[in-house]
């Protein structure tokens, strides 16, 4: 049993595939879809990182895509996952330094380290180092 | 040569060049009109699902009481966005797209609607400013290309009059005056109903132009097992259907206006591409009629000539057998 997995831009097709597990997060917080789960349409939490699996379980052979996602959706129906994603990056689309460089300046416009916390450019930026599996 | 013959050929040589003007006009959309179509195919799968998830939760939820889903109380004034092109060279594309609007505009003021107009592209802008028409904004520039960042741009400025809220910015010549009811001083207008008038690419041969309302959303009251894509998932929305619909109008919002301006730039491609087929075959037959008046001319001038010296050398014969 494995998940028909489409990743969705608005112009585009990112990545679509078989997969065992898909890990996100959503507004109410992390969410693990395989196989068999129930119809879900959440709102994916602004600057998270959606990882898709070939096998269920946090062994290797680990994440076969990582996604950075700005502003989505995640739409799970019949073994069908769809991540709607507005704006978001695969990991081997992540320019490190340009990521940094967002990371850098969002953090300064947003002022105080709790403002920071909250923004999602900061987020997102994060999001994006950590899609590569950088320090963020 | 003759100053027939010279006047004939200047006009051969000037109907070529813009033969060949045309012709190339004709093949650089046929050639980006199948991107454009592969534009459209790559954007329908995210087009597709987030129409099916506003369908699921307005089909859910009987109770819903979101003012971009119900029914406006009052139809004081609409926005309408018309999507036109920037370059000219595709036949009556604009001006069909024009005259629904116009139509719209008109059954607006019957029905004692305001109409604030928003245009994009630069024909429909050019228009609008000969008619003095006020234009509440305009966007051009990407009329054959359009990306996804300038479809939210179109989306925000429309969304923020549909809430009434944001910064009236009004960079067209009108300014905010566009809504004469119920337009606040200086302010935006909020608006109650907004229009899409834009062209429908249904084959390379038919394009058709189309009024759609955006919102508030029109819901198809149809039985779930009369819908053509099967019945709608019965998703759990996480972390209510108020949040969910909350985001996922504005997104919606944007991504039709997307799809619209990607069928609306194959359309004009299309358009184009039959214009300017139909220009150069014109301009062909042209000038194979100019070609034979050419000749025509060119024979007339050797017969003149020739009749000249054979009459010439007649009179000097005639007048040397004269004088023997």
């Amino acid at each position: 049993m494995t998940l028909h997995v489409e990743v969705l831009m608005p112009d585009r097709s990112l990545w679509s595939g078989e997969a065992g597990l898909v890990i996100a997060k959503t507004l109410d917080g992390d969410i693990g879809v395989q196989a068999g789960h129930s119809p879900v349409f959440g709102i994916l939490s602004p600057g998270s990182l959606v990882r898709i699996r070939e096998v269920p379980g946090d062994d290797n052979p680990g994440d076969v895509v990582r996604l950075a996602v700005r502003d989505g959706f995640l739409s799970v129906t019949d073994d069908r996952v769809s991540v709607l994603a507005s704006s978001g990056q695969l990991s081997g689309e992540v320019d490190v330094a340009e990521a940094r460089a967002d990371l850098e300046s969002a953090t300064t416009d947003a002022g105080s380290s709790a403002a920071a916390e909250e923004s999602p450019e900061v987020r997102y930026a994060r999001a994006r180092l950590r899609a590569v599996g950088e320090q963020a | 040569m003759g100053a027939q013959l010279r006047a004939v050929r200047a006009r051969i040589r000037a109907v070529k060049s813009i033969g060949k003007i045309t012709r190339a006009q004709e093949l650089i959309a046929s050639s980006r009109i199948i991107r454009a179509q592969q534009r459209m195919r790559a954007a329908e799968p995210y087009a597709r699902e987030l129409t099916q998830a506003v369908e699921a939760v307005v089909s859910r939820s009987s109770s819903i009481s979101h003012p971009m889903v119900t029914e406006p109380e009052a139809h004081a004034s609409a926005a309408v966005l018309i999507l036109t092109s920037d370059s000219g060279f595709c036949g009556a594309y604009n001006a069909n797209v024009l005259r629904e609007s116009a139509r719209l505009r008109q059954r607006n003021d019957e029905n004692g609607t305001a109409t604030t107009t928003y245009v994009a592209g630069s024909k429909g802008i050019g228009w609008h400013r000969f008619r003095d028409i006020p234009v509440e904004r305009e966007w051009s520039g990407f009329s054959s290309q359009p990306t996804y960042a300038d479809a939210e741009k179109v989306a925000t400025a429309l969304l923020d009059a549909f809430s009434g809220e944001g910064e009236g910015e009004g960079e067209g010549e009108g300014g905010g005056a566009g809504g004469s009811a119920g337009g606040g001083a200086g302010g935006l207008t909020k608006v109650d109903e907004i229009y899409l008038v834009s062209t429908e690419f249904v084959s390379m041969l038919t394009q058709r132009p189309a009024v759609t309302r955006l919102l508030p959303l029109e819901i198809a009251e149809a039985p779930e097992s009369e819908r053509p894509g099967g019945p709608l998932p019965s998703y759990e929305f996480e972390p209510s259907t108020d949040d969910v619909l909350d985001a996922l109008l504005p997104q919606y919002v944007a991504s039709r206006i997307y799809y619209a301006m990607l069928e609306a730039a194959a359309s004009e491609l299309a358009a184009r591409r039959r214009a300017m087929k139909a220009a150069t075959d014109n301009a062909n037959d042209l000038l194979d009629r100019l070609t034979r008046e050419a000749n025509n001319a060119r024979q007339a001038e050797i017969t003149q000539e020739i009749s000249e010296i054979v009459g010439g050398s007649n009179a000097l014969a005639e007048a040397n057998a004269g004088s023997e």
